[in-house]
């Protein structure tokens, strides 16, 4: 098939991009999306010019790292499916595709497509984790005992792979489907729930900080979300820090 | 770890939208309750009229509350809004919006700001006239002014009886008001943390019948009295 694609270009995180018109042609409806990326690149290369920057890195749906909003929409039109995992047969001989960045003031643009997702990580640093002995007696997680209800919606939680998918859909640039997600997989189970109080502010804090937007409810994140990650999560994260900060 | 909280949260901030939304909400099924009564006994909705109007902890504790709910909702929520404008610096060239949510939840300002173009609208027909009669005029006495009678149920009729633009006005802000809350009942219910796989289902029921069914209520009411009551 042939398109065209309306691509975002940026030389770097300081100077004005713009989109750009490209046209490829011969794509197999076989080929994953990134695949057609890589035969445009390979053509600008061929003629001298700069190849488009983009995430990736598994490639098979697992890491998170692809990022790109198409169409309209963060990892494509099809739904609980990354950039990666997306074929062109999804997409129709002599369309016109809108490529760009996920965009948000806390996802800066460093390149084309590649942008710093490093507000995530500092989200999940200020508390997505819990305190184990290490000093050679640490007990064996299997030990202690976890009702399947909870383990099952833990596990469900602890699907998100941090693509920022939420963040880049939602109307507000609100990273609560994230952050809810990576609270809830630990306040469902007995081990997080020693931090659990301080996990929920702390990690809300940050989100605060990194100036993502409010929550208005609309649920897009959930509907663009790759791994079907639950607006319940939000809700548990809503419950864990008002109770922690009412009941103090 | 120790807790680094400062200020109010982005999740308190939207609790307290929530709050006020709920406060609001409840005080529109009292306000229908009693509106609804003028289609059925005049008396009835005069002396309700008159109790409510004229109540020591109704006027004092309560109106303040409602006035400040209000105000409250809908600066907190231009607010915000502004907030949520300023966390996307560059906006898309292409944002296919209704692939993931309702225009109601996307347009929740829109229909906010329709609704308090109506309440301006509204407080110059009832709110202002009934405080100037009360309290500049020190008339408690909820009589009309050759003393047949009482005067709440003729200043209703009077506002909607051949006034087809009145009621046009009034249908459309309902209309806004029912799209609002197709979007803010269960919202808010979600924002206050409350989402639970056997009851959220019956929450989003409940908040439809009653985001439809009570403006219909007010609307019904309009347009009996437009129609019902030719001078
Ligand atoms: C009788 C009048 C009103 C009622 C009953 C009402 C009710 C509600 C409810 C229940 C919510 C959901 C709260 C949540 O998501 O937690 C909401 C949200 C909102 N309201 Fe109102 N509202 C009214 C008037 C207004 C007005 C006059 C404005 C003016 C701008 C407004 C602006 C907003 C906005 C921007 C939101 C979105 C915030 C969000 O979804 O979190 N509302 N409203
Ligand atoms: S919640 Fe879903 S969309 Fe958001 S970062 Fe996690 S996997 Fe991606
Ligand atoms: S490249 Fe790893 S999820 Fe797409």
């Amino acid at each position: 098939m042939n398109l065209t694609l309306k691509i975002w270009r940026q030389k770097s995180a300081n100077v004005k991009g713009k989109m750009v018109d490209y046209k490829v042609a011969d794509i197999s409806e076989h080929m994953s999306f990134l695949e057609m990326m890589d035969v445009l690149n390979e053509q600008l290369v061929n003629g001298g010019e700069e190849p488009v920057s983009f995430d990736h890195d598994c490639r098979e749906g697992i890491c998170g790292s692809c990022s790109m909003f198409i169409n309209g929409e963060a990892h494509g039109p099809v739904k609980n499916t990354t950039t990666c995992q997306l074929h062109m047969r999804s997409f129709n001989d002599g369309d016109t595709i809108y490529i760009e960045p996920f965009r948000a003031k806390a996802f800066p643009v460093i390149k084309d497509l590649v942008v710093d997702r490093s507000s995530f990580d500092r989200i999940q640093h200020a508390g997505g984790f819990i305190s184990v002995n290490t000093s050679g007696n640490t007990q064996d997680a299997n030990a202690t005992a976890i009702p399947k209800h909870d383990a099952d919606l833990s596990m469900d939680a602890a699907a998100c792979i941090g693509c920022g998918a939420c963040v880049a859909t939602c109307k507000n640039s609100s990273a609560m489907l994230f952050t809810g997600a990576k609270i809830s997989q630990y306040a469902l189970l007995p081990q997080g729930k020693v931090e659990a109080k301080d996990r929920a502010q702390n990690m809300v804090a940050q989100m605060d900080e990194e100036g993502f937007g409010n929550c208005t409810n609309t649920g897009a994140c959930e509907v663009e979300c790759p791994k079907g990650i639950s607006l319940s999560n939000i809700a548990r994260m809503n419950r864990e820090l008002l109770s922690g900060s009412i009941l103090g | 770890m120790s807790s680094k909280k400062s200020g109010l949260s982005s999740i308190g901030r939207k609790v307290l939208m929530a709050l006020t939304g709920f406060f609001l909400m409840f005080f529109l099924l009292q306000h229908l309750t009693i509106n609804l009564m003028s289609v059925f006994s005049p008396d009835l909705f005069n002396e309700v009229s008159h109790f409510f109007g004229t109540n020591f902890l109704i006027q004092y504790m309560l109106q303040p509350v409602l006035i400040f709910s209000v105000v409250f909702h809908f600066a907190w929520g231009l607010y915000l809004e502004y907030q949520n404008t300023q966390a996307r610096e560059v906006k898309y060239a292409k944002y296919k919006g209704s692939a993931n949510a309702s225009w109601m939840s996307r347009n929740m300002l829109i229909s906010g700001l329709a609704v308090l173009a109506f309440l301006a609208l509204h407080f110059y027909d009832f709110w202002i006239p009934e405080i100037n009669t009360k309290y500049f005029h020190g008339d408690m006495s909820g009589m009309l002014h050759d003393g047949e009678g009482m005067r709440y149920h003729i200043e209703l009729v009077e506002k909607f009886a051949h006034q087809p633009m009145r009621v046009a006005l009034y249908v459309g802000a309902f209309i806004m008001l029912s799209l609002h809350l197709l979007h803010g009942f269960q919202s808010a219910f979600q924002s206050v943390g409350f989402n639970n796989t056997k009851y959220t289902p019956i929450i989003k029921m409940l908040g439809n019948l009653f985001a439809i069914l009570v403006p219909l209520g007010f609307l019904f009411i309009a347009i009996y009295h437009y129609n019902v009551h030719p001078h």
